[in-house]
C-alpha cells in the first residue's frame, strides 16, 4: 500500500514539475515578466510543493499507526469483564491478533482473537482510506498554494535553494542522532553493568571470566559473591590483548606500508604504478574472515611447527600469528593513504630540494616526509583503530583465553572478541555477563576517542604547512 | 662590465619531452659573473633551456638530452656526472617561491648540512646569517629566524628561496621568472639583489619582462619556438635588434 502511494507522490510530484515548468513559461509570455529563475527551478518548485508535505504526513503517520491501532484494541481489550489482563497478556493477545489477521496463527482461537482480528482489520481499513485521503487534501492544498505562489512569487529559486539546505541539514543531523543514540545505549547498558559491578573492580581487575558470573539480581548478592564476581569482570587482559596485537600489527604494517607508500609514490615508474597499486587494495578488499582462516589454518601452524624445531612452545592460536596476520591486512590502507597524502605534496618543494643539491632520498626524508607527516600519522591512525576494532582474525586465530601475557607466543584474546563471545547464543539481557559487552564498548569507545584526540594535536603541532 | 670570461658553453643542445623536440640546436655563451637575460614567449624552451644547465630535467621521466653544456670546459651532458656535485655549483631559484615548510633556519641551514658544509652549530649559524645576508634578508628576519619560511611575504619568501640556494657556495645561479609571482616593490628589491650578487656569482636569468632585462642584464639570449634566434648584449639587443623577429617581439609585436 506504502509503495502505491510512494509511486502516487512521484507520479504527482513530475506532473507538477512540468506543470510548474509550462505555467511560468505561460505567465512569462503573456505578461512578458521577467523572472529571475529559469523555469525548471518553477517545476521543482512545485514538485517540491507537491512531494515534501506528502512525504512527512506519510512518515509521520506510519511510525504512529502501529502503535494507535495497537492502543485502542487493548482498550477493548482491557475493558472486558470477563477477564482481567496484565499488560503483559494484553501484548500477548495482540500478537496473536495480528498473526491470526496475517493467516499465519497457530493454536486455539477464542472468540476474543478472533473479534480482536476482525476489529483489527477494520481499524486498519479505516486507518489506510483515511490515510489515503488525508495525503490526497494536502497534495491537492499544497499544490494549489504552489500555483498560487508560483504566478505571485518570482523567487523559485531562492526557496528551492532553502529547501535543499534544509535536506542537506536533515540528513546531517540524521547522522549526528544516529551517533549520540548508540552512546547513549552503551551508557545506558553500561550504567547498568555498573551499579553491580564497581568501575574501578572493572577497569583494574586482571581476571577476566564472565562463564564465571551466574549472578541474577545483582542487587542482592553477598560480598563473597561479589568478590567472585569481581574477579569475573576484569577488563586488563583483555585491553592488553587488545593494544598488544594492535602493537604486533602496526609492527608489521606501518614500516611495510609506509616504505610501500613511499616506493609507489617517489620511485615508481608509472607502469609499475598502474599495475600494482591496484593488486596492493585488493588485499583491502578481501574479507576479514578469509585472513582470520589463514592466520588460524597456516601462519598460526607454521609458527607452532617452526617453535617447535627451535624448542620453543607455541600455541596454535597465537598472539603472534593473529598480529602478524592483521597487519598485512592493514598494510594497503596506510601505503594507500600514504603513497596519496606524499602525491600531494607540491612537486616544487621537492625541486627546492633538488636545486640544492640533495638526493632523491635525502628529499624524501627531509622534505617529502615532513611536509607529509600530517596526513601519514592519519593514515597510521586509522590503521591502528582497524587494528583495535579486528574482530574476526583474533577469534579464529588467536584464541579466547583472556591470558595477561606479553610473550607473543602465546594466545590471548582482544575486546572486541570477547564483546562477540558475550553476545552469541542465548542471552539474558539483564545478567552482568551481557551487560558487560556494553561496558566494554563503551571504554572501547572512550579509548579509541582519546587516541584520535592526541593523534590530532599531534598533528597540528607538528604539521609543516605547505601550500 | 662586459666580461669575456665564458663560464657556460652549450653546444648543439637538442631536448625532447618524448616525442616532442623542445630545443634545437641551442648554442649559446653565458660569460662570467654577469647576469644573461633569456627572454622570449611563453613555451619557446627559455625554462628548459636552463633546467638542463643544472640537470633538473632528470626529475623528468620522459625528457632526454643531446648535445653538449660545458662548464668551465667540462662536460655536464654525460652519463658520469655527479648530479649532485652539479646542483650543488648550479643553484636555481624558481618562478614561484618554494621555501620548505620548515623555519627560516632550517630552509638555510637544509643545503649546507647535507653536504656536511659545516662542523658545528656556530658555522652553520654563520652561514645562515652570511646566506640571509646576501640575499638583503637577514635585517628582516634576524629575529625570528625559527618562525616557518612560509609565514613570509611573497617577495621575503623569494630572497629566502635565493639565500637558501647561496647557502651552499655556488658558482651559478639560475633564476626562472623570479618575480613573476611578486608585486613591483618585491621585484624591485629582488632586481637591486640580482644586481649585486652579479659581483660573486654568474646568473641566468628567464624572464618575460623587458624592462627587468634592461635592467638586470648585460646580455641577452631570444628564443623562439625552441630556437635561440639572436643572442648578445643587452644594450644591443633592445636598441639595435639584428634580427626582425627580435625586434618584432621586443617591441610588443607579438608573444
Amino acid at each position: 500500500m506504502n509503495l502505491v502511494i510512494l509511486i502516487l507522490i512521484g507520479i504527482f510530484s513530475y506532473t507538477s514539475f512540468i506543470y510548474g515548468r509550462s505555467r511560468i513559461k505561460k505567465i512569462t509570455t503573456s505578461q512578458s515578466i521577467k523572472i529571475n529563475a529559469l523555469p525548471n527551478y518553477y517545476g521543482y518548485y512545485l514538485a517540491l510543493w507537491c512531494a515534501l508535505p506528502s512525504l512527512i504526513i506519510l512518515l509521520v503517520w506510519s511510525i504512529f499507526e502501529a502503535s494507535i491501532i495497537k492502543g485502542l484494541i487493548s482498550q477493548t481489550l482491557s475493558q472486558n469483564e470477563l477477564n482481567v489482563y496484565t499488560s503483559d497478556q494484553i501484548n500477548l493477545i495482540y500478537q496473536k491478533i495480528v498473526s491470526l489477521y496475517n493467516g499465519n496463527f497457530s493454536g486455539t482461537i477464542t472468540n476474543e482473537i478472533k473479534q480482536g482480528a476482525e476489529d483489527y482489520k477494520s481499524f486498519l481499513s479505516i486507518a489506510q482510506s483515511s490515510k489515503v485521503v488525508l495525503l490526497l487534501s494536502t497534495a491537492i492544498l499544497t499544490i494549489t498554494y504552489g500555483i498560487k505562489r508560483i504566478s505571485k512569487n518570482n523567487k523559485a529559486r531562492h526557496d528551492v535553494e532553502k529547501i535543499l539546505t534544509g535536506l542537506l541539514f536533515v540528513c546531517s543531523l540524521v547522522a549526528i542522532l544516529t551517533t549520540l543514540g548508540i552512546i547513549f545505549s552503551l551508557l545506558f547498558e553500561s550504567i547498568k553493568f555498573f551499579s553491580a559491578i564497581n568501575i574501578f573492580d572493572f577497569l583494574f581487575g586482571t581476571s577476566w571470566s564472565p562463564q564465571r558470573a551466574f549472578v541474577r539480581d545483582a542487587s542482592a548478592i553477598s560480598a563473597e559473591e561479589y568478590a567472585d564476581l569481581k574477579n569475573a569482570f576484569g577488563s586488563v587482559p583483555l585491553f592488553a590483548g587488545t593494544a598488544f596485537i594492535a602493537l604486533i600489527a602496526m609492527t608489521v604494517a606501518v614500516p611495510i606500508g609506509l616504505f610501500s607508500g613511499i616506493y609507489m609514490a617517489e620511485y615508481a615508474s608509472i607502469k609499475v604504478r598502474k599495475f600494482s597499486k591496484p593488486i596492493i587494495e585488493i588485499l583491502a578488499g578481501i574479507p576479514t574472515v578469509v585472513y582470520g582462516f589463514f592466520a588460524a589454518l597456516t601462519v598460526g601452524p607454521f609458527f607452532r611447527e617452526f617453535g617447535e624445531k627451535l624448542g620453543l612452545e607455541v600455541s596454535s592460536e597465537s598472539a603472534l600469528a593473529a598480529g602478524l596476520v592483521m597487519g598485512v591486512m592493514i598494510i594497503p590502507y596506510v601505503s594507500s593513504l600514504s603513497d596519496d597524502v606524499i602525491n600531494a605534496v607540491p612537486q616544487s618543494l621537492r625541486d627546492g630540494s633538488y636545486a640544492v643539491g640533495a638526493t632523491k632520498s635525502e628529499t624524501i626524508k627531509r622534505v617529502v616526509i615532513p611536509a607529509a607527516l600530517p596526513g601519514i600519522v592519519g593514515s597510521i591512525l586509522l590503521a591502528v583503530s582497524r587494528a583495535i576494532g579486528e574482530t574476526m582474525i583474533v577469534v579464529m586465530a588467536a584464541g579466547l583465553a583472556a591470558n595477561l601475557t606479553i610473550n607473543p607466543l602465546e594466545s590471548t584474546t582482544t575486546i572486541t572478541t570477547q564483546i562477540v563471545m558475550l553476545l552469541v547464543g542465548d542471552q539474558e539481557f539483564d545478567s552482568p555477563k551481557t551487560q558487560s559487552a556494553f561496558a566494554l564498548g563503551l571504554t572501547l569507545f572512550f579509548a579509541t576517542l582519546i587516541l584520535n584526540y592526541i593523534a590530532l594535536r599531534f598533528v597540528k603541532k607538528y604539521r609543516e604547512k605547505y601550500d | 662590465m662586459i666580461s669575456n670570461n665564458i663560464k657556460i658553453k652549450t653546444q648543439d643542445l637538442n631536448v625532447y619531452y618524448g616525442e616532442k623536440q623542445a630545443l634545437f640546436n641551442v648554442n649559446l655563451d653565458i660569460h662570467s659573473k654577469e647576469v644573461t637575460a633569456l627572454i622570449g614567449p611563453s613555451g619557446c624552451g627559455k625554462s628548459t633551456f636552463i633546467r638542463c644547465i643544472n640537470r633538473m630535467n632528470d626529475v623528468i621521466d620522459i625528457c632526454k638530452i643531446d648535445g653538449s653544456i660545458k662548464i668551465d670546459d667540462k662536460e655536464i651532458i654525460d652519463n658520469n656526472v655527479d648530479v649532485v656535485r652539479l646542483r650543488e655549483s648550479i643553484g636555481m631559484v624558481f618562478q614561484k617561491p618554494n621555501p620548505f615548510p620548515k623555519s627560516i633556519y632550517d630552509n638555510i641551514s637544509y643545503g649546507p648540512s647535507i653536504h656536511g658544509l659545516a662542523d658545528n652549530k656556530s658555522d652553520m649559524d654563520k652561514i645562515v646569517e652570511n646566506s640571509l645576508k646576501k640575499a638583503a634578508l637577514w635585517e628582516e628576519v634576524k629575529d625570528r629566524l625559527d618562525e616557518p619560511g612560509t609565514g613570509l611575504s611573497g617577495g621575503q619568501q623569494q630572497r629566502l628561496c635565493i639565500a637558501r640556494a647561496i647557502s651552499v657556495n655556488p658558482e651559478v645561479i639560475l633564476m626562472d621568472e623570479p618575480c613573476s609571482a611578486l608585486d613591483p616593490i618585491a621585484t624591485a628589491k629582488i632586481e637591486e639583489l640580482i644586481d649585486e650578487l652579479k659581483k660573486s656569482y654568474t646568473i641566468v636569468i628567464v624572464t618575460h619582462s623587458m624592462s627587468q632585462a634592461v635592467r638586470v642584464s648585460q646580455r641577452t639570449g631570444f628564443f623562439h619556438l625552441g630556437k635561440i634566434i639572436e643572442v648578445d648584449t643587452t644594450e644591443k639587443i633592445f636598441k639595435n635588434p639584428g634580427n626582425q623577429m627580435t625586434q618584432d617581439y621586443i617591441t610588443g609585436r607579438f608573444g
